[in-house]
């Protein structure tokens, strides 16, 4: 049997079915975020006045900004502390704790959201630390960490070990054959692990909710009490900027994995 | 051999940063969670009591832990509030699971036949939806779904309905947010156990006069169970938790596990009962949980 008659019309519309699914709704959202007319079910003409209200909307500008600021820090951080943890993983051979260490990287993958949020939010209080902008990112370094150290560390399982021990048998010390040699070549992982850190803390609901305090809130919380009290045309506009810089990012990713060459599989979408 | 030993002592004291980080941020806050679980509620700030002030001297602290009950475990395993919420979360979970299953192993499968070229492709556009946000996605769809909505229009225009269906805050609602959030979750491991099956396997059943359905339900899904099993709990362990879905689609009149410990902790301030809940919670989940995490390990240290 030749490789194209493998696919039958069954999977073919499958495939097509699946993939309207999962963009129409998107697609839909951000038409109608340039709907000129107020009602947003009346199709008023092509217009940028959503986008006009939300540049003007100063609450709304705020928590965007602070959420932008949060999922710089935590990324940055996550990616540092996820590195390290994947290198430990899949490097550091047996060490003591270490089924511990890889439980407690692996269930945040999966924990329901309100328990992460919760239990953090009730260490902060017992710390007496004021909340804001620090706590949330704390929150979402915590929980973004652990999916940088998957997406890395399935790319130093796919890595040729060889090439780190050559250059130790050629006299490099292991921490500069690690920076010469390992980290060039895991670089696009720990990218595209940044980036997908960063969308996940823009895109937090749950865990900001209940790590931040007065005052300081994240874009998810200010659209979610807007979208409770209904659909308006300007939150449109606000998720089809938010879905244009994601786009961006993941551009960004994508190019950075096409300079990986082998993909890594991994339970966790990436 | 032993470049690889000696490599291995430096990476080992990489974990020395990422382990305190997890013990500090994820594993002691659920001390906290079991001891306020264990508390009352009090008006006060923090809204609960006893405070365990540890400059007050042996005998406070001793008199802090005197004032620990399992007041609210009992309070939660009565009342019949929290014991509905905990039986349909369950329940939305299992059903979304089936649905999720039912829909995700048919894309999957397609996406494994492709040509290779066109696998990246496809997995590239089934990961996208992922890195949008959660929130945007379940606001694309309260628009489409409200009641003069595209969905309603549609309908309309084609006189399959004479007046527009309420669908907002609706169990179909919900289950439609629930599928369509956690696809991705339930497709990426399924086309990777998928992709990875010898197709030979198929053929050779095929040529030995297996009809298309048995060679499926003999040689392919059993062969894709790994996969089946890591999207099941990728989907399953995170909706008996969710809270936005079913808050923004469903109806108010029941809960989901995940809104009644929203609703003590931000609407009620009851501190201790939404600790208590959501230890009750993480005791179910618990075996799940453990399964997750070895299925995990072996994908990603057993190579």
């Amino acid at each position: 049997m030749g490789k194209v008659s493998r696919l039958s019309r069954f999977n073919v519309a499958s495939l097509a079915l699946g993939l309207a699914f999962l963009y129409l709704p998107i697609l839909i959202l951000v038409i109608y975020s340039f709907n000129a007319s107020r009602l947003v079910t009346v199709w008023g003409g092509w217009s940028l006045r959503w986008y006009r209200e939300f540049f003007n909307d100063r609450a709304m500008i705020e928590a965007a900004w602070m959420s932008l600021r949060v999922a710089v820090a935590s990324a940055s951080m996550a990616t540092v502390l996820g590195t390290l943890a994947a290198m430990a993983l899949s490097r550091g051979e047996g060490f003591r704790g270490r089924t511990l260490f890889s439980g407690m990287l692996y269930a945040p993958l999966v924990m329901p959201e309100v328990i992460t949020g919760l239990s953090l939010l009730l260490l902060f209080v017992a710390l007496n630390a004021e909340r804001g902008f620090w706590t949330v990112t704390i929150a979402h370094t915590t929980l973004t960490m652990c999916f940088v150290a998957v997406v890395v560390q399935s790319r130093l399982g796919s890595l040729d070990r060889s090439l780190e021990e050559a250059a130790m048998d050629l006299g490099c010390a292991p921490v500069r054959a690690f920076l010469l040699v390992t980290l060039p070549l895991i670089a696009p992982a720990i990218v595209a692990g940044w980036m997908l850190a960063f969308t996940l803390s823009l895109d937090d609901l749950v865990i900001a909710s209940f790590t931040t305090g007065p005052g300081s809130a994240t874009l998810p919380i200010r659209i979610y009490s807007e979208v409770r009290l209904g659909v308006k045309p300007e939150i449109n506009a606000i998720c089809t900027l938010v879905i244009g810089l994601i786009a961006i990012v993941i551009v960004i990713a994508s190019l950075a994995s096409k300079l990986s060459s082998s993909q890594g599989e991994s339970a966790a979408p990436l | 051999m032993s470049a690889r030993r000696i490599f291995a002592r430096p990476a080992r004291f990489a974990a020395i940063a990422p382990y305190l980080w997890m013990a500090l941020f994820f594993l002691v806050p659920f001390g906290f969670v079991l001891k306020i679980s264990l508390s009352q509620t009090a008006i006060a700030q923090p809204p609960y009591e006893p405070v365990f002030d540890f400059t007050a001297g042996w005998a406070a602290i001793k008199a802090a832990f005197g004032a620990l009950s399992i007041e609210n475990f009992k309070l939660l395993v009565s009342d019949d509030l929290y014991v509905f919420a905990y039986v349909r979360s369950l329940t939305v979970a299992i059903t979304a699971t089936a649905i999720l299953l039912l829909i995700g192993y048919p894309i999957a499968y397609g996406m494994a036949r492709l040509p290779a070229r066109w696998q990246a492709v496809a997995m590239v556009l089934v990961i996208v939806p992922f890195w949008t946000s959660f929130l945007i996605r379940i606001y694309a769809w309260i628009n489409i779904l409200q009641h003069d909505g595209l969905l309603n229009q549609i309908l309309l225009a084609l006189h399959l309905v004479s007046q527009p269906v309420v669908w907002l805050s609706t169990d179909s609602a919900m289950y439609l947010g629930i599928v369509y959030s956690y696809l991705p979750f339930m497709i990426l491991p399924l086309y990777a156990t998928l992709a990875k099956m010898e197709p030979a396997l198929e053929e050779a059943a095929a040529d030995l006069g297996a009809p298309p359905g048995a060679v499926f339900w003999l040689v392919t899904f059993p062969l894709s169970l790994p996969g089946v099993g890591a999207g099941v709990l990728l989907c399953f362990i995170p909706i008996v938790g969710e809270f936005v879905i079913p808050d923004l689609l469903a109806g108010s009149n029941s809960l989901m596990i995940g809104q009644t410990l929203w609703l003590e902790f931000f609407t009620n301030k009851d501190w201790p009962v939404a600790s208590a809940a959501a230890i009750i919670l993480l005791i179910v989940l618990l075996a799940p949980l453990l399964l997750y995490e070895r299925v995990q390990r072996r994908q990603l240290e057993e190579r």
